[in-house]
């Protein structure tokens, strides 16, 4: 009882370690985007929000997070429909060089970031669709869609392959099936793969910065802002960045793990 | 004659090398309770599955209602099934899983809510009607699985081990249920499952399926105590089998000389010549056990191997000198009269009608 206890107590430290390690330098940026010193220095100087007022201020931050958004939303969207599409093929029918092709679809994220960007940048730009803010858009939905169908195929493991055949069998057409029965059964995953996408791609700086021309992506101006001069405005804007990919994350981890339970309760 | 609903003309069904149905021909009738049974991988759900069309055959022909239905694909069919897994859709409420049907036919709003509302009243859980599927018990989901079914107001429903997953308890109310549905509708119920007692509890006739051939197709009564072939007799269970040499034949009955004795057994229809090899089956209820020797035709002395109840009913184990296993059902009280234990010799005697030749064998 007392071991196990002991044993309790160790596990708590080492996942408080840990939590630590990753958010340190989160929790270090955000003290320091409301601290009123021009360098991140101890003793911490006054509270002020002057650097959240410089970047608001800042045209080219607003229009940052315009172009942001705008990839986001749309790249959420077409990975989503891409992860869903290849999800359901991949439960529903069985073809040859099956393998290869799932493979195909889940390679990006395993390739070193900066060559994909490169590889993108020299791709589209040799098909003349480089430097729009849609060539962001494309870049970014291949580089998401793998995270798409994966929690989408999850949520498919879960369905009782029968449904869709009771859907046939009550008189409705493999569309109507299809919109009435796979795409609620797979809802809380979708929503969840939109959030998720538009997460990483919101974060998402090598592709964008390649890819982008002038349009750029907030990551793109913190890269600029931390080149041209150093001062807690980047602490500012990269708290806000954080905030908001986290609330995605999240919201994509509820949608998904709280339905998860409710089916297996 | 009424003109069959339904007809298998020589379909077969392949998967790859695996034949999961061949040749099989099959009549079924309006408003009759149809059982198909089998063990598993016989064939029995690839026929109710081709008889919604998830399936189509690989050769063959098969008719709904004089139409010729190979290609019509499921959703054009009127021919609702109950599944073994239910498949209710977890995501609806009750009202709205029956409902399903009707909305995908276009029925408008109201009218299909009124219908829906109908069915789960006359199931007797229409008070659940706007719960969650994931909250109801098993018996109410079994029927809303039904009403979502019988809303389409079909001729002919399928049914697809729906009782499998109930408690013993349970699977006998439903019975019930479904028998009297079926009365009251007087629409055709093809019901596959591997339960002989829910084959034989509700249907008007039984098929035998094994390996994806009809093995006997007749009422319950006819397949318990004229079982058509050794596989039947041995799927129907409680039979003793005995295989030997026909010795003589008369208008009356055949005499039969098997390693266990010579034994007499009603006429077979089918003539065959003496010396030919003959199998006859006696169901284990009709055998009559005695500790005197009997003065019946039909007798040999066997040594009580083991007991087994089944409720009221006891099930002997014998064997005879030759090592041959007999088994004897009988009623529980009238065993404790007769005072066995494990080693007990005792008569055993059956009448020459009950003795039943297996055709062909």
């Amino acid at each position: 009882m007392n071991q196990t206890r002991f044993l309790n107590v160790i596990l708590a430290l080492y996942v408080a370690c840990i939590f630590a390690f990753i958010f340190a330098p989160i929790l270090f940026s955000l003290v320091f985007s409301f601290n009123s010193q021009r360098f991140p220095t101890i003793p911490l100087g006054d509270f002020t929000t002057e650097w959240y007022a410089k970047i608001f201020a800042d045209p080219d931050v607003w229009v940052a997070a315009r172009n942001s958004l705008t990839v986001s939303v749309c790249t959420s969207i077409v990975a989503t429909f891409l992860g869903f599409c290849t999800a359901y093929s991949d439960f529903r029918y069985n073809f040859r060089f099956k393998g290869p092709y799932l493979a195909l679809i889940l390679l990006p994220p395993t390739i070193p970031l900066i060559i994909m960007a490169l590889a993108m940048l020299a791709w589209l730009s040799k098909l003349g669709l480089s430097g729009h803010l849609w060539s962001i858009i494309l870049a970014h939905s291949v580089l998401t869609a793998p995270f798409a169908m994966a929690i989408i195929r999850l949520r498919l493991n879960q369905m009782d392959p029968d449904l869709e055949s009771a859907a046939w069998n009550l008189g409705g057409s493999e569309w109507k099936a299809m919109r009435h029965v796979i795409i609620p059964f797979c809802m809380p995953s979708i929503v969840s793969a939109l959030c998720l996408t538009a997460a990483v791609s919101f974060d998402e700086f090598a592709v964008s910065w390649f890819v982008s021309g002038l349009n750029k992506t907030v990551p793109v101006v913190i890269l600029e802002i931390v080149q041209g001069n150093i001062d807690p405005q980047v602490n500012a804007i990269g708290t806000f960045v954080f905030l908001t990919s986290m609330t995605l994350v999240i919201l994509a981890q509820v949608f998904f793990i709280s339905r998860q339970v409710k089916s297996h309760s | 004659m009424t003109e069959p609903l339904v007809t298998f003309r020589n379909v077969k069904k392949h998967f790859g090398d695996f034949v999961a149905v061949r040749d099989m021909d099959l009549d079924i009738y309006p408003g009759e309770f149809l059982a198909i049974m089998g063990s598993s991988g016989c064939g029995k759900t690839t026929t109710l599955r081709m008889l919604a069309g998830l399936d189509s055959p690989t050769s063959g022909e098969i008719h709904i209602g004089g139409e010729m239905m190979n290609e019509v694909k499921p959703h054009e069919r009127d021919t609702p099934l109950v599944w073994q897994s239910l498949a209710l859709f977890p995501f609806l409420n009750a009202r709205e899983n029956v409902e399903f049907g009707l909305k995908m036919r276009g029925v408008e709003k109201a009218e299909r809510a009124r219908r829906a509302l109908e069915w789960l009243e006359r199931m007797e859980i229409g008070e659940f009607a706007d719960r969650n599927i994931t909250t109801l018990s098993g018996g109410q989901k079994q029927r809303v699985a039904l009403a979502r079914s019988l809303v389409m107001e079909p001729k002919m429903l399928l049914l697809d081990e729906p009782l499998s997953a109930l408690d013993a308890n349970l699977v006998i109310r439903m019975q019930a249920v479904l028998t009297r549905l079926q009365k009251e509708l007087g629409i055709t119920f093809v019901y596959v499952t591997h339960s002989q007692s829910e084959a034989f509890a509700m249907a008007d006739r039984v098929v035998i399926m094994s390996q994806g051939e009809i093995a006997q197709i007749g009422s319950p009564k006819d397949i318990y105590r004229a079982p058509a072939n050794r596989f039947v007799a041995e799927f129907v269970g409680r039979n003793n089998i005995l295989t030997g040499t026909l010795v003589s034949q008369d208008g009356t009955g055949v005499v039969i000389s098997t390693p266990s004795g010579k034994f007499v057994a009603t006429t077979p229809e089918m003539s065959r010549p003496d010396g030919s090899d003959a199998t006859f089956v006696v169901s284990a209820d009709l055998v009559n056990v005695s500790l005197s020797e009997p003065d019946a035709e039909n007798r040999i002395q066997c040594t009580l191997i083991s007991e087994e109840f089944v409720g009221s009913m006891v099930t002997l184990f014998l064997e005879s000198p030759d090592s041959h296993e007999f088994k004897v059902q009988m009623q529980e009280r009238d065993l404790i009269e007769l005072d066995l234990h494990s080693g007990s010799q005792i008569w055993l005697c059956w009448a020459v009608e009950n003795a039943h030749v297996l055709d062909g064998e």
